[in-house]
C-alpha cells in the first residue's frame, strides 16, 4: 500500500505540494514512484523559471517509461533539489522527503483546487 | 546462433604491428599531408585497433553467432513484419553496375532511374494513390515527409491556422514524434473498447485548426477500422488531410487500398511489406505517396519519365524541399523491385491473406492460455493482454508472471519474442505478428511452446520469472546501464 | 503455392477450420465491400528467378561506367572484400533493432564498437547509431541546439556547407519553426567576422560549420568554440568522416556536436544510399541526443554485456515530447563502418588520406598547368577535393569528358564555370594522367 501523508495538497496527476509559508515544495507521491519503478533521471526546470498550475514542468524517467510532471500550483522556481541530479533513486527511497522543486507561490488560492490526503488516497485505490 | 557467449570487443584483439588491409604502392610522390598547417591537423592518436584479416573475420563471425535473425528462427515481432528476405534480392542489389556516384549525369544511370520509376509506379497502383517519392530513408522519415506534404499543402493555400495533427492513442510513437518534428501540435483521439477510433471523441476535435489525421489501418491492435469512410469524410469536411501510416499495410495488399479508403498521403515501409532486410534496425526505406493534386509537393528531386522513354531528374519549385542528400536508400529500392517483380500480381495479394490466416490461427489456438482483450477477426497481428489469471497472469497479484517474463522464456525455446508493452492501451500487451512466410508447422511449434510457458507460469513460476536460462547471456541490468552510462570502450 | 509461401492446401483448410471461416476471403468479412478492390492489381505477373535476374541485370548493365573524380558528399573509397562479406551474414542482416538483448549481442556489440570508433574519430564523448545520412544528421544537430537552448530559436549555419546539407537543414528548420541564418562565405571560407557579430547578439542557439567545406577547403575554426560558449551557443562541426583520421577533430576544435556522413568509411557509393550519418556529442548533452544508444552493463551472472539504453528519450516512450522521431538503428551500416575501421586501423585510414591527398594535389597542379583552369579562390589548404574555375564552358567540358569515360567532379553550385573535383586512393596515376591527356 502506497504511503499518503496528512497535511499535504495532492494533484490527480500524482504530484504533491508541501506548503511552508509562501513557498511550496513539489514532488511526486509515493504511489507515483511505486508505479514508475526505478527512477533513473529527473528532468527539472531551472531556478527562476515560472511554473503554471496544471502545466508541465519536467519529467521523471524510469528505464522503460517516462512520466511528465505537472505543477499543482503556479509560481516561480526558487530552488531545485540538486541531490536528484546525481541520485534520482532518492525519489524511490522516500518520495515525500525528496521533493523536486521549491516554488514561491503566486496564487495560494490554487491550493483549494487540490485534493487532501483522504481524497487522494481514494483515487489511488 | 549458438549459446556460447563471445562478448569480446575488437579493441581487445588489437596488437601493434598487425595490418588488415592492402593498398597499392603510391606512384605519386612529392605531396604529403604534413605540408598542411599544423593547426588543421589531428593532434591525437586514434583508438582504432590493429588486426589482421582473419582476426577481424573471426571476430564478427563469432559475434553473429550470438545474434538471432529471421534466417535463424521465428520472429513474431508485432508491428515489424519480419518476413523472409529473399536471397536473390541481395545478389541483384550488389551488382557493380548499380554502384554509381550519385552525381553521375542521368544519361549514364538510366538503368537505376528506371528501377526507381518502376518501383514508384508499382507502389502507386498497390496503394491506390497517384505518385510516390522513394527518397525518405525510413518509416519515421516517411511520416515526417508526409506531414511536411500536409503542411506545405495548407501553407500554399494560405491557410496558416492549421496547427494540429490528430493521432489515435493507440498509434506508434513515431506518429506523434514526427508530427512534433514537423512543427505540429499533437491531439490524441481515444479508442473504443474494441480498439478502434472513437468517432464521437473525434468529432469535437475537428475544426479549422486541424491540418490532418494520422491513422494506420488495420490499427496497432490488428483491428480493421471499419469506420474509416466516416472518419475520412469528417476530416476532409473540416479541411484536413488523411495520413496513412503504412506500417500495417501487409494484410491489405491487393484487398483494400489506402487510396480507396480515403487517405491522401501515406508512407510504406519497404523493409516490412516488401521484404527488404531489417539490418539490425536499418537502413530502411519509407516511400511516400500522395493522391492526385498533391504530386508537386513531394520532395526534390523527383525521377521523371519523359515522352521518349528516357528518365530525368526534376525539381519542382512548389515542392516541400529536400529531405535527403541524394535519391533514396537506392540498394533497398532495388531489393524491393526484385521482390515486386518476383511476386507479381498473383502473389502480392496472397501475401496479405496468408499473413491474416497465420495471425488468426495463432490467436484462436492460444486464447485458452492468454487473455484476448478484443474479439473478432484480426488482420496480420493481434494483441494479448498477458497470461490468463488461471495461468499466473493476474496483474493485481504482485507475484504475477509478466509479459516480460513470458517474452524472455520464449528465447529459451529458440523463438524471438513478440513486441511487448505496446500498444499502451493494455497493461501486459503481447503483440504477435507471424507474417505469411511462416509455415503451419512453425506456428504449431510456437503455439505448443506458448502453452507450455503458460503451464510453467502456473506450476513453476520461478522458472519463467528468471528466464532466459539458455541464451548466450542472462537478463541484463538495464537500470545500471542508464545510471552508470558507458557508451564507448574508453568508459569500460 | 509460390516459393515464399510454405502453406499447403491442406494446411490452409485446417487453419481456416480452427478459425471458423470458410475461405481466405472470409478473413476480411468486416472490411466494407465498397472499400475492396474488385479487380486484379495492374502490375506485371510473377516471374522466375532467371527472368528477374535477366531484367535487373540488364538495367545494371545500362548504367555506363565512368571513372569517378567526383565527391561532394559521396566518395569512391576502397571497400575491403571482408566488409560486405561480413555484413552479408544473415544473423546480422535479417535481425531487427536489438530489443531482446539476450539474443542480440552481435548487433549490440558491433554498434558499441561503432559508437567507440566514431566518438574517437570525432574527439567527442559519445556517438549514437541512428542517423540516415550526413544531411539529416546535421538537421538533427540543429534540432539539438534548439532543444538545448530552450529559449533560443535561431541557429547559424555556414554557407560553405555542402548545398545538399544546407537544403535538408533548411527543410527541417522551415517545418519545425527554427530560424536558420546562413553565415556568408568570404573567399571560399566562412566569414568569421559575420559569425562573431551574429553570435554576440546573444540570441543564437548554435553555430554549424563544415570541414572540409563544400569547396574542399580545410577551414581554420580557431576561436569559434570559445566565442560560442561565451554566448551560450553550441558549436557543431560537420565533417567527412574519413578525413577525421588526419584533420583536426571537432573535439579538438572545441565542438559540442560533431555530425556528418560516414559513407567515406567503407560504404559503396550505391547511387546515393544507403549511407550512415553520424552524430556525436559530449556527455552533458546525452539527453538532447536523438536516436539509439547502446551501453555496457552486466547480466544476471555479472558478465559484461550490451543493451539499448537511455530509451526514455525516444519516440516509443516520449511520443511527441521525444528528442526526435528517429526509430532507425542504422545497424547494417554501423557494421560496415566498424568492420572497415577494424581492418584499416589508424595506419590504413592515414594511408587512404595520404594517397587521396597526393592524387588530388597531383591532379590539381596538373590541371592548372594546362592553363585551362585556375583556383576558384586562390591557393587554399585542401585534402582530397578542390574547386577550380574552367576557362571555358565547365558544363561542356564535363559532358565531353563523360563521353570519354570520366566523371569530372560536380558543377559547383553558386559558382558558375567552376567544378569541384575529388580524388581518392582508388584512382591510379595512370587514370589521372589519362584524364589530363583528354582535357
Amino acid at each position: 500500500m502506497a504511503k499518503v501523508i496528512e497535511g499535504l495538497f495532492y494533484a490527480e496527476s500524482h504530484e504533491y505540494v508541501r506548503v511552508e509559508g509562501e513557498y511550496g515544495y513539489i514532488g511526486i507521491t509515493d504511489y507515483a514512484q511505486s508505479q514508475l519503478g526505478n527512477v533513473v533521471y529527473v528532468d527539472m526546470p531551472e531556478v527562476d523559471d515560472e511554473v503554471t498550475a496544471g502545466e508541465e514542468f519536467g519529467a521523471v524517467e524510469s528505464v522503460k517509461a517516462a512520466s511528465d510532471l505537472f505543477s499543482p500550483v503556479s509560481g516561480t522556481v526558487v530552488e531545485i533539489n540538486e541531490a536528484l541530479e546525481e541520485q534520482p533513486e532518492l525519489v524511490n527511497a522516500d518520495a515525500f522527503e525528496n521533493w523536486i522543486i521549491k516554488v514561491k507561490l503566486s496564487d495560494p488560492s490554487e491550493l483549494d483546487n487540490l485534493l487532501d490526503a483522504k481524497a487522494y488516497e481514494a483515487i489511488c485505490e | 546462433m549458438n549459446n556460447v557467449y563471445y562478448g569480446k570487443l575488437v579493441f581487445e584483439l588489437s596488437k601493434p604491428g598487425r595490418v588488415g588491409y592492402s593498398l597499392p604502392k603510391s606512384e605519386i610522390s612529392g605531396y604529403c599531408i604534413s605540408e598542411m598547417p599544423d593547426v588543421l591537423k589531428r593532434q591525437s592518436k586514434t583508438i582504432l585497433p590493429e588486426c589482421d584479416e582473419l582476426t577481424v573475420v573471426r571476430h564478427y563471425t563469432n559475434m553473429s553467432n550470438n545474434n538471432f535473425g529471421v534466417d535463424t528462427g521465428f520472429y513474431p515481432l508485432g508491428s515489424c513484419t519480419m518476413k523472409y528476405n529473399p536471397k536473390l534480392n541481395e545478389e541483384l542489389c550488389a551488382l557493380p553496375g548499380f554502384n554509381r556516384h550519385p552525381s553521375t549525369p542521368v544519361e549514364y544511370v538510366q538503368g537505376s532511374l528506371k528501377v526507381y520509376d518502376e518501383v514508384q509506379r508499382t507502389l502507386a497502383e498497390i496503394s491506390g494513390l497517384s505518385r510516390f517519392t522513394l527518397n525518405p530513408y525510413a518509416g519515421a522519415h516517411g511520416e515526417l515527409t508526409g506531414l511536411m506534404v500536409i503542411k506545405a499543402y495548407h501553407q500554399q493555400r494560405g491557410d496558416e491556422a492549421r496547427t494540429k495533427i490528430i493521432v489515435p492513442n493507440s498509434a506508434h510513437g513515431t506518429n506523434p514524434a514526427s508530427a512534433a518534428v514537423a512543427g505540429f501540435k499533437v491531439v490524441e483521439v481515444k479508442s473504443l473498447p474494441d480498439g478502434t477510433v472513437d468517432v464521437e471523441d473525434l468529432k469535437p476535435l475537428l475544426g479549422p485548426d486541424v491540418a490532418g489525421m494520422m491513422m494506420t489501418n488495420p490499427n496497432t491492435l490488428g483491428i480493421f477500422e471499419r469506420n474509416i469512410p466516416v472518419i475520412a469524410r469528417l476530416v476532409h469536411d473540416c479541411g484536413g488531410l488523411m495520413y496513412y501510416d503504412g506500417a500495417n499495410l501487409n494484410p491489405m495488399l491487393g484487398v483494400c487500398r489506402p487510396g480507396d479508403m480515403g487517405f491522401d498521403v501515406m508512407h510504406i515501409n519497404l523493409h516490412k511489406t516488401f521484404s527488404t532486410p531489417h539490418g539490425g534496425g536499418g537502413p530502411g526505406s519509407g516511400p511516400v505517396g500522395v493522391r492526385k493534386g498533391l504530386e508537386h509537393l513531394l520532395p526534390n528531386p523527383q525521377v521523371e519519365k519523359k515522352s521518349d522513354g528516357t528518365y530525368d531528374l526534376h525539381c519542382d519549385e512548389k515542392s516541400l524541399g529536400c529531405i535527403s542528400s541524394f535519391l533514396s536508400n537506392f540498394t533497398v529500392i532495388i531489393r524491393a523491385y526484385a521482390y515486386l517483380l518476383s511476386m507479381g500480381k498473383e502473389n502480392i495479394p496472397m501475401a496479405g491473406k496468408l499473413s491474416v490466416l497465420n495471425a488468426n490461427y495463432i490467436k484462436e489456438c492460444l486464447r485458452s492460455h492468454y487473455l484476448l482483450p478484443i474479439e473478432g477477426l484480426c488482420k496480420h497481428e493481434f494483441v494479448f493482454d498477458g497470461l490468463r489469471p488461471e495461468y499466473g497472469g493476474d496483474h493485481h497479484d504482485p507475484a504475477h508472471v509478466t509479459t516480460l517474463d513470458v517474452a524472455k522464456r520464449l528465447l529459451d525455446y529458440g523463438f524471438h519474442a513478440p513486441t511487448i508493452y505496446f500498444p499502451l492501451l493494455f497493461h501486459e500487451a503481447l503483440m504477435i505478428e507471424p507474417t505469411e512466410t511462416e509455415s503451419k508447422d512453425t506456428l504449431d511449434d510456437f503455439i505448443a511452446v506458448m502453452k507450455r510457458i503458460a503451464e510453467e507460469a502456473r506450476d513453476n513460476s520461478e522458472m519463467v520469472r528468471t528466464a532466459p536460462h539458455d541464451t548466450p547471456i542472462r537478463r541484463l541490468d538495464d537500470v545500471k546501464a542508464v545510471k552508470e552510462p558507458k557508451f564507448t570502450f574508453k568508459n569500460l | 503455392m509460390y516459393k515464399y509461401f510454405p502453406h499447403t492446401t491442406d494446411d490452409i483448410q485446417q487453419m481456416l477450420d480452427v478459425i471458423g471461416v470458410k475461405s481466405l476471403d472470409d478473413l476480411y468479412a468486416e472490411v466494407p465491400e465498397e472499400l475492396k478492390l474488385k479487380r486484379e492489381l495492374d502490375i506485371p505477373s510473377e516471374k522466375s528467378e532467371i527472368e528477374v535476374r535477366r531484367i535487373i541485370g540488364g538495367l545494371a548493365a545500362q548504367n555506363k561506367p565512368l571513372v569517378c573524380f567526383a565527391g561532394s558528399g559521396s566518395y569512391d573509397h576502397y571497400t575491403p572484400s571482408v566488409v560486405p562479406f561480413l555484413a552479408s551474414r544473415s544473423e546480422f542482416s535479417t535481425s531487427y533493432t536489438p530489443y531482446q538483448a539476450e539474443i542480440s549481442q552481435g548487433t549490440l556489440q558491433y554498434i558499441f564498437e561503432y559508437q567507440t570508433m566514431m566518438a574517437d574519430l570525432t574527439g567527442m564523448d559519445l556517438s549514437n547509431a541512428s542517423m540516415y545520412d550526413g544531411s539529416t544528421a546535421t538537421a538533427e544537430a540543429m534540432l539539438m541546439c534548439v532543444a538545448n537552448a530552450k529559449k533560443r530559436n535561431k541557429v547559424l549555419i555556414s554557407a560553405t556547407c555542402n548545398p545538399q546539407v544546407l537544403r535538408v537543414v533548411e527543410t527541417y528548420a522551415h517545418y519545425h519553426g527554427v530560424e536558420l541564418v546562413k553565415v556568408p562565405a568570404a573567399d571560399g571560407v566562412m566569414d568569421k567576422a559575420v559569425a562573431q557579430e551574429l553570435i554576440e547578439k546573444d540570441d543564437v542557439a548554435g553555430l554549424i560549420v563544415s570541414q572540409p567545406n563544400y569547396y574542399g577547403i580545410v577551414e581554420d575554426f580557431t576561436g569559434l568554440a570559445d566565442l560560442c560558449h561565451a554566448h551560450k551557443a553550441l558549436f557543431a562541426v560537420n565533417s567527412v568522416a574519413s578525413s577525421l583520421g588526419v584533420l583536426r577533430t571537432p573535439g579538438e576544435w572545441g565542438a559540442d556536436i560533431a555530425c556528418g556522413d560516414a559513407q567515406s568509411l567503407g560504404i559503396p557509393m550505391n547511387y546515393g544510399g544507403p549511407y550512415i550519418g553520424y552524430l556525436c556529442t559530449k556527455n552533458e548533452l546525452v539527453r538532447k541526443m536523438p536516436g539509439r544508444l547502446v551501453g555496457a552493463t552486466t547480466d544476471a551472472e555479472g558478465r559484461r554485456a550490451f543493451v539499448l539504453t537511455m530509451q526514455a528519450r525516444e519516440q516509443h516512450i516520449r511520443r511527441e515530447k521525444a528528442t526526435s522521431n528517429i526509430c532507425t538503428a542504422q545497424g547494417f551500416m554501423c557494421l560496415f563502418v566498424a568492420s572497415y575501421l577494424s581492418l584499416m586501423g589508424e595506419k590504413g585510414l592515414r594511408e587512404v588520406n595520404e594517397q587521396s591527398y597526393a592524387g588530388a594535389h597531383y591532379l590539381h597542379d596538373a590541371l592548372l598547368k594546362t592553363g585551362k583552369f585556375e583556383d576558384a579562390f586562390g591557393p587554399k589548404p585542401f585534402l582530397c577535393e578542390f574547386t577550380v574555375r574552367v576557362k571555358g564552358d565547365a558544363a561542356e567540358l564535363r559532358k565531353a569528358l563523360a563521353e570519354k569515360g570520366f566523371l569530372l567532379g560536380v558543377e559547383t553550385e553558386g559558382m558558375p564555370g567552376c567544378l569541384t573535383i575529388a580524388v581518392t586512393e582508388m584512382r591510379s596515376k595512370e587514370e589521372i594522367d589519362s584524364l589530363i591527356s583528354n582535357i
